[in-house]
């Protein structure tokens, strides 16, 4: 069993169609934590004490947010830049996250393929994502792909928010349940509810 | 009656054109009131005022001043202080004293006399040198420091000075006195009025009641150092209660009396066991220095410290004696010359000795120079006692006079020769702000407790006044530096530093006395930033208009959190509650702001047809936002994370796609 915990952050939640479904189901699984940011910190004042404790109080550490302007929703940044203290998360006796895993679960409104050298876009998605993936190398922890659902403001008419969701609890179980085959993830440059590498039994 | 009034109307008259006059010219309040002395004093004389036993009467002037500079003085600092106390201040009256007495012999005077006339004279005035070091923000250089410390020293020699005397006087004097009657100065009154003569044993100045009198001496030493106990312990201990019962009758006129009457108190009990009342009341305000109250009773007594001592001024003024003057007009000038140039060189050769350097030294030497109002005393004292002959007391006496006439002459030759030479090359140390704080807090309730906590945790220095004890008693045991006093007086305000102070804060109930406050401050002291308690919307404009700009609503910003915990258990998002309530608290600032700018404090608002106008406007788009349907607030809280319509996606896309 590993012990997960979801930071959620969205600032607009009443007009969310994707990330509120998701919530409601992470919300929803046993076994684990979930803390909506936003809700929690709705004037910034993030606790630092707090949340490096629950850093340390579980093994893999996943955000999930809605892709804004190619990075993330600003109070997760406030976050990362109180929390993820020198002598806590790097630097000079800052080990308290070797080991642990990040993980990520987004929303992008732009379709896949324009998250390419040819799309409108020009990146691809991870390029966006490099500097949380650098985060966790400095904090020597490990960093999962993204769990992403592109074009998510067309997911609601296309029914696909439904499947994406149910595809996030089953992330969320496997991941706590350790079922999860990091390595297949590994190989692969996003994760999608089709393509969730979860393994049977265990 | 009448003839009180019309001696009032006098001096007042004269102190009211002329100190405003000679501070203008830059001469200082201490000679405007010596000028206006000398002006009226051919009135004086034509009333019959006997103006030597009024200047003995407004040397109590004297007295609340060593209080006031007792309060400015902590046990601590007076500590500091001593080596400078006995060392400079004790070899200032020695050598002076050998030295006029040596010069004295040279003139064939007998040595008894001699000694006397150096006593006299080694004596410089406190009253002139004291005030004038303040009103020039001299007190606290090194040069007024030593000043002080010379001056203290010889206010406490003046006690062993009056015992000795008797010692030296002449039996063949005292054989002419049964016979001579003292004229002109009336000096036969003085000495028992001041009341620090022990050996009253002639009948003319028995006035004085002495506790101690006729009694042996281990007895006389017990209860003097009885009596200097019941001031420290009582100064210590009984003050805080006094006040705390009178503070219970609200009444700004006790608080006064009540000073008063503890100065006096003690200036009576001093004078009863034969000590000086100045060294008694300095020794109370010594104690009282780190009270709660001091600022309170400093604004108290200053008052009266301030027109006594001018009413002093212009008694030395009135009293010199200008037919003897000018009858032996040479001699006179010629000797108070020689002396004050004595007596600034004695002072030159100490401060090198003392290492007090540059402007200070020559601050020091020439501002002690002059004789002083304890050598009227103490010329009073010698010719009662048969010590000088009564002619050559009156030459002194013009001597003094003189000299303290010229001293303002020689702190304008240093303010205007003597600074401006060492002002380039001084690269003195910053004075130590004291306790005068940085930010001044007036009211320190539920309101103004929470401001200077939020201060004093942040490291800056505060001075809080308020006017309930009970309060007050609370929060010196949390060790917070809290002063007792209305700080709506501009006096107590004074006292407490808002000429040093960076801002206000006024945190007091009552709406009118903030608003005057705010409107005496910003006038006097416009570089003060003032932050500001408003008790409502209307209070609001009336502190706009009054030249506030940091206003803050009392219940407002509660008002807006309790809004907001209501939404948030309404089942809003907290984040989205937390927008909501900023876009009301920015549009209900925003109303606030333009209707404070239209708002005029002379036009009821009813008649002020801008204002009318804009709080129609105003209204209107309230109501709308009330109902939920305003454009101007609604929309600016949903805007910020609205995702573009399906259509407007499918639009972009085919454009991107084609």
């Amino acid at each position: 069993m590993a012990k997960l915990i979801v930071y959620y952050a969205h600032p607009g939640q009443r007009h969310s169609h994707t990330n509120r479904e998701m919530a409601k189901v992470a919300r929803d699984v046993d076994g684990i934590t979930f803390v909506d940011l936003y809700a929690e910190y709705p004037r910034s004042n993030i606790d630092i004490d707090k949340e490096q404790q629950r850093l340390l109080n579980h093994d893999v550490i996943l955000f999930q947010f809605p892709l804004f302007w190619y990075s993330t929703p600003s109070l997760i940044k406030e976050w990362q830049d109180l929390v993820l203290e020198h002598g806590f998360a790097y630097g000079k006796g800052g080990d308290k996250l070797d080991g642990k895993r990040m993980m990520l679960a987004i929303t992008a409104a732009g379709p896949e393929d324009a998250y390419s050298k040819t799309g409108y876009q020009q990146f691809p998605l991870r390029t966006f994502l490099t500097p949380l993936e650098q985060t966790a190398g400095l904090c020597k922890m490990e960093f999962t792909p993204p769990y992403v659902l592109f074009a998510s403001l067309r997911a609601p008419k296309e029914g696909l928010v439904d499947p994406h969701a149910k595809g996030y609890r089953a992330l969320l179980e496997a991941v706590r349940d350790d079922r999860l085959d990091y390595a297949d993830a590994a190989s692969r440059d996003v994760l999608s509810f089709e393509t969730l590498p979860i393994m049977e039994g265990a | 009656m009448e003839s009180f009034l019309v001696l009032s109307f006098v001096f007042l008259i004269a102190g009211v054109i002329a100190v405003p006059i000679a501070s203008r010219l830059g001469l200082g309040s201490v000679l405007g009131y010596l000028i206006a002395g000398i002006v009226i004093a051919p009135l004086l004389q034509n009333l019959g005022v006997d103006v030597i036993s009024l200047q003995h009467f407004a040397e109590f002037g004297v007295v609340m001043m060593l209080f006031l500079v007792g309060l400015e003085l902590e046990p601590r600092l007076l500590w500091q202080m001593k080596s400078k106390l006995l060392g400079l201040g004790g070899l200032q009256v020695g050598l002076t004293t050998l030295c006029v007495m040596a010069i004295a012999m040279l003139l064939d005077l007998s040595w008894t006399i001699s000694l006397a006339i150096g006593l006299v004279f080694a004596l410089s005035s406190t009253a002139i040198v004291l005030q004038t070091l303040n009103e020039k923000g001299l007190m606290k250089s090194d040069g007024g420091q030593s000043s002080f410390a010379v001056l203290l020293f010889q206010d406490i020699a003046v006690i062993p000075m009056l015992a000795f005397i008797p010692l030296l006087a002449l039996p063949e004097l005292a054989d002419l006195a049964q016979s001579v009657d003292v004229a002109g100065h009336g000096t036969e009154a003085a000495a028992g009025d001041h009341g620090a003569d022990s050996h009253a044993d002639d009948g003319d100045h028995g006035s004085g009641i002495n506790l101690v009198e006729g009694l042996p001496g281990w007895q006389r030493a017990f209860v003097t150092i009885a009596a200097i106990a019941a001031v420290i312990v009582g100064g210590s201990f009984l003050t805080r209660p006094i006040f705390r019962f009178i503070a219970m009758a609200k009444l700004r006129e006790l608080f006064t009396a009540t000073a008063l009457m503890i100065v006096i108190g003690i200036a009576l009990l001093m004078t009863l066991v034969g000590l000086s009342p100045a060294l008694g009341t300095f020794l109370a305000g010594v104690v009282l220095a780190n009270s709660e109250y001091r600022h309170e009773l400093e604004s108290d007594i200053d008052p009266f410290k301030g027109l006594l001592l001018g009413l002093f001024f212009m008694t030395v003024g009135a009293g010199i004696n200008f037919g003897l003057l000018f009858a032996n007009l040479g001699a006179i000038i010629g000797l108070t010359i020689a002396l004050m140039a004595l007596k600034a060189g004695v002072l030159l050769a100490l401060s090198y000795i003392f290492k007090i350097d540059s402007s200070d030294r020559w601050l020091f030497a020439l501002g002690l120079a002059q004789a002083g109002e304890f050598g009227f005393v103490l010329l009073s004292f010698t010719v009662a006692n048969n010590v000088i002959p009564s002619d050559i007391a009156d030459q002194l006496l013009l001597i003094v006079a003189l000299s303290m006439l010229l001293t303002p002459a020689l702190f304008i030759l240093y303010d205007k020769v003597i600074a401006p030479r060492y002002a380039v090359a001084q690269t003195r140390e910053p004075d130590d702000i004291d306790e005068k704080g940085t930010v001044i807090v007036v009211g320190h309730g539920r309101f103004g407790g929470i401001i200077n906590r939020i201060l004093m945790g942040a490291g800056f220095n505060t001075v809080v006044l308020d006017h309930s004890s009970a309060q007050l008693d609370m929060l010196r045991m949390f060790g917070f530096e809290v002063f007792f006093g209305d700080g709506t007086r501009p006096d107590l305000l004074h006292a407490a530093g808002i000429d040093e102070a960076k801002m206000l804060v006024i945190a007091i109930d009552d709406k009118e006395q903030a608003t005057a406050l705010v409107h005496y401050i910003s006038q006097s002291h416009p570089h003060i930033h003032i932050v500001v308690r408003a008790r409502d919307r209307n209070h609001v404009y009336e502190l706009y208009a009054a030249g506030a700009r940091d206003i803050i609503r009392e219940t407002f910003d509660s008002s807006v959190r309790a809004g907001r915990s209501a939404l948030e258990a309404l089942g809003f998002h907290p984040y989205d509650a937390e927008r909501q309530v900023r876009n009301f608290v920015d549009g209900d600032r925003e109303a606030l702001r333009q209707l404070a700018q239209v708002y005029d404090p002379d036009i009821p608002i009813h008649q002020n047809e801008t204002y009318v106008a804009r709080a129609k406007e105003i209204g209107a788009e309230q109501e709308a936002f009330m109902r939920g349907k305003s454009k101007a607030f609604a929309s600016r809280a949903d805007r910020g994370w609205v995702p573009p319509t399906l259509s407007d996606v499918e639009a972009e896309a085919e454009k991107n796609d084609g």
